[in-house]
């Protein structure tokens, strides 16, 4: 590469990182004060670009109309923002926390439905920004004015973040509140204005940072969660809470991506490199690599636990076999009585109820959030698909070996993430989901790329959906009974002791990097089953097996269900994956519909489903007689 | 200015305040003493709202306040001290006032910066300071001037000379006689039966979350079974 290449690459990569550190900024503001990982981020983000569309198509190509536009849609974007929390966030911070992510979840939903409404599925390019069209020649390469506006535009917010954020009363109140915020409710300050006021703050930026992209990039619906994901990235690389490590991490990431598309395909001692196709695993590497050696990224700090009044969890009561064994006698007789779109329907909640239960198993029990989940149901249904045709293997073979493939991914995948916790934990799962998602989407030959596998069906005497019914209860009932066995069994009870206190767990000799280790292949290649015993009944794989919507499905049935009972799980299963086929059958936009019963399950049932149906029964038996 | 009636208070579903009542008049210094986990702090945190009360009645001012959220309680002039200070260390010294910073109150003169460096003097050579960089004693110290710039009627001062130097214990027996002074009402909860002397006009001992003795300072000194069964560890 020529010096004027590396310079060429250099601005685009800084071009690229003022958006990607506006909208981390907001996401680390949200998070430092109110302690909730705002997935409906990244919605946001989007709401930005398709609100910049519309209002510069209403305002007119002039330069006024179009940063008119902009301003007016990163305001309006902090509007939505400030509803979301007033009408949402505010009723349930008290709340476990999980139980906050479930609800943005759902407001991730709602807005992508919001926006193919009003906005469409097509892809909308929006118009280059009016008098900034033309081209600047810095050592004979052309470069878009806009892109070098946008390079100024990353460090003037970020002074103006700091200016706020130490020279005004607001800021000594958002940075006290990100240590403490009862302490700060105790001298008189009224969270919930102050929650809300850093609410707006934060989705104008990440509406600003969705907005300033129009020239550059289609609005589209796939923006929420790709952007949302990148966003992670950034605050974490950069550290939780630090939003000069924000602005860091963002420069660092983009300026890496435009390198991998700079330098292309290159042949290094006959090896063909396609350093273009790197660009969405680049960014999770480096992710992955920061979190190895700081685990608190770049400029963050170990952040201190927030004094909030929860109880800890209670503890789990043992499952019962016999009703269990009732259950699986009712499953055992449904083909005789059902049709064929019940077993079928059937099948695939069993292939979720494990998925849920090994998420649940690690989540709950094990203490350690995965947002990533679906890395190894993707990985353990492309093994199956893969073993099966790429290898020739027989069927039963493939499905007896994905599992292990799955589990030997958490082999390696666990080891770097037992050594976080938290959140940053939860983002690295997601980090290594995400990379392998990019792996199977962007390697064609071997995976089908976006298209996927095809082919994939069991053999014949497991053909008849109504014995593949049966093998699907086998593995699935199999799978579940296990983790609940190992849950009640000392190594169960070693991992409960470490959720709860690492530090005494440690204290009397237990190396608890070691059992969360082993929990986490565990759980790998039984959620490796599930992908492989589903992949089989589908008859195809593709990619969104493994995607980020895939994982927070797991999430969604998991904290429906009610991440303290045992049998939530597979309830939130059953119901998530009943609804959605109901719901999805009738409109267009189920997931608004989704989102909106998620929504109201939340703001009624603050436990989870059956942690709430629990309380009404005992409820009902203490009632006075 | 204080009262409280039949305070129950749970953690959990551990129950802790077994029906606690007491009174603290205006301007005077009440001292709520009682071993480790008698149920002192869950007290304060009680009438402050940081622990909503189960059960029972807390007065200020002639207002119930009870079922109000603490900013609302602060606001309404009744400031909180922690026990474990909770200064916020990345912020100034200043900044740290600043968040406590309330509006003036009728009928008082508003605390100032300058006017709580002058009670605190060690404060005043730091002002740029960031919490985190503080001796014990001076974020004591901190802590105290911070509540008092929302312009308190009342302070609950937690355990105020635990874990103190000697030294420092007798500059926080100063600045409590000087918060008396300026006319405020102290609450404070304490193991240390002699500082309690030093400020306090009366005083209530606490056992397994309910109040067994309250009366005089002189009379908690003309008992000595009092101190034999509550206060000796």
């Amino acid at each position: 590469m020529t010096f004027a290449s590396i310079l060429i690459q250099l601005l685009n990569g800084l071009a690229a990182a003022a958006s990607l550190f506006l909208v981390s900024a907001g996401l680390s503001l949200i998070f430092g004060v109110t302690r909730i990982v705002n997935f409906a981020h990244g919605s946001l983000y989007m709401l930005g670009l398709y609100g910049a569309y519309t209002l510069i198509q209403a305002l007119g190509r002039t330069p006024l109309g179009f940063w008119s536009a902009v301003l007016l849609a990163a305001l309006l974007v902090g509007l939505a923002g400030v509803l979301i929390e007033v009408l949402i966030l505010r009723r349930i911070y008290r709340a476990p926390e999980l139980f906050q992510l479930l609800a943005t979840f759902a407001v991730v939903l709602v807005i992508k439905d919001i926006a193919l409404f009003v906005w469409g599925a097509e892809d909308l390019v929006g118009p280059r920004a009016p008098g900034l069209g033309m081209a600047v020649e810095i050592l004979g390469k052309r470069i878009p004015a806009y892109d070098l506006l946008l390079i100024a535009i990353g460090p003037v917010v970020l002074a103006a973040l700091w200016l706020l954020l130490t020279r005004t009363r607001w800021g000594a109140l958002v940075r006290a509140a990100t240590q403490d915020r009862e302490m700060v409710g105790a001298l008189g300050v009224d969270q919930a204005k102050l929650f809300t006021s850093v609410f707006f703050v934060g989705s104008v930026l990440a509406g600003l940072g969705g907005a300033l992209q129009i020239p550059r990039e289609p609005a589209n619906l796939e923006l929420d969660l790709s952007v949302i994901a990148d966003a992670f990235v950034v605050t974490v690389v950069g550290g939780l809470g630090s939003i000069g490590g924000a602005f860091l991490a963002a420069i660092i990431i983009g300026v890496a991506k435009a390198f991998c598309i700079g330098i292309g395909t290159v042949t290094w001692f006959g090896t063909e490199i396609v350093f273009s196709k790197l660009t969405l695993v680049v960014e999770f590497l480096i992710m992955a690599l920061v979190l190895v050696v700081r685990p608190y990224g770049l400029l963050g700090r170990p952040q201190a636990a927030q004094r909030i009044a929860t109880d800890p969890a209670p503890p789990l009561t043992a499952p019962s076999w016999k009703i269990a064994a009732i259950w699986l006698v009712l499953l055992v007789a449904v083909p005789l009585a059902a049709d064929r779109y019940v077993t079928i329907l059937l099948t695939d909640i069993f292939c979720f109820a494990l998925f849920a239960v090994s998420l649940h198993f690690i989540m709950g029990p094990a203490g350690m959030v995965s947002f990533g989940h679906a890395a190894y149901f993707g990985l353990g249904a492309y093994a199956a698909g893969l073993l099966f045709k790429r290898a020739g293997l027989p069927m039963e073979a493939a499905l007896v070996l994905a599992p292990l493939c799955a589990g030997a991914f958490a082999v390696v995948y666990g080891w770097f993430c037992v050594r976080l916790s938290g959140v940053y934990l939860a983002m690295l799962t997601l980090a290594f989901a995400q990379i392998s998602w990019s792996i199977v989407f962007q390697w064609d030959s071997f995976t089908g790329g976006s298209n996927g596998v095809f082919g994939v069906w069991p053999s014949a005497w497991l053909a008849d959906k109504t014995t593949y019914y049966y093998l699907a209860l086998a593995c699935c009932g199999a799978g579940i009974a296990l983790l609940w066995r190992v849950l009640f069994s000392p190594f169960g009870f070693v991992l409960r002791a470490g959720r709860d206190s690492p530090l005494r767990a440690e204290a009397i000799g237990i190396d608890l990097r070691g059992f969360q280790w082993a929990a986490f292949v565990l759980v790998g290649a039984l959620a490796g089953l599930a992908g492989a015993v589903y992949a089989f009944s589908k008859g195809s794989i593709s990619p969104s097996a493994i995607s980020i919507a895939q994982s927070t499905d797991g999430l969604i049935m998991v904290l429906l269900g009610g991440v303290e009972t045992l049998t939530g799980p597979i309830a939130g299963a059953a119901i998530f994956t009943w609804l959605r086929d109901e719901v999805a059958r009738r409109t267009e936009f189920w997931r608004a519909v989704m989102g909106l019963v998620i929504l109201a399950i939340v703001l009624l049932f603050p436990q989870g489903l059956v942690g709430g149906l629990k309380a009404l029964a005992a409820r009902w038996r203490e009632r006075p007689a | 200015m204080l009262q409280v009636r039949n305070l129950h208070a749970f953690y959990g579903r551990a129950h802790i305040l077994h029906g606690v009542s007491l009174d603290a008049g205006a301007g005077e210094v009440v001292a709520l003493l009682g071993r480790n986990g008698a149920g002192k702090s869950t007290v304060l945190k009680a009438i402050m709202g940081l622990l909503p009360p189960a059960e029972g009645e807390v007065a200020f001012d002639g207002r119930r306040v009870e079922r109000l959220p603490p900013y609302r309680i602060a606001r309404l002039g009744l400031g909180y001290v922690p026990e474990e200070r909770r200064i916020f260390t990345d912020l100034t010294v200043s900044e740290n006032l600043e968040v406590g910073r309330q509006a003036a109150r009728a009928g008082l003169p508003p605390w100032t910066e300058d006017k709580l460096f002058a009670l605190f003097p060690n404060l005043a050579a730091m002002r740029e300071r960031p919490g985190g960089r503080m001796s014990g004693g001076e974020q004591q110290m901190l802590t105290i001037a911070r509540t008092l710039m929302g312009n308190p009627r009342c302070v609950l001062l937690d355990e105020p000379s635990e874990g103190l130097a000697p030294i420092i214990v007798e500059q926080m027996a100063r600045s409590i006689r000087a918060l008396k002074g300026e006319g405020l009402t102290v609450l404070l909860s304490e193991q240390n039966l002699h500082f309690s002397q030093a400020v306090a006009d009366r005083a209530y001992i606490i056992e397994k979350g309910q109040i067994r003795f309250g009366g005089s300072m002189a009379e908690l000194a003309a008992d000595p079974s009092l101190r034999e069964q509550y206060l000796s560890v």
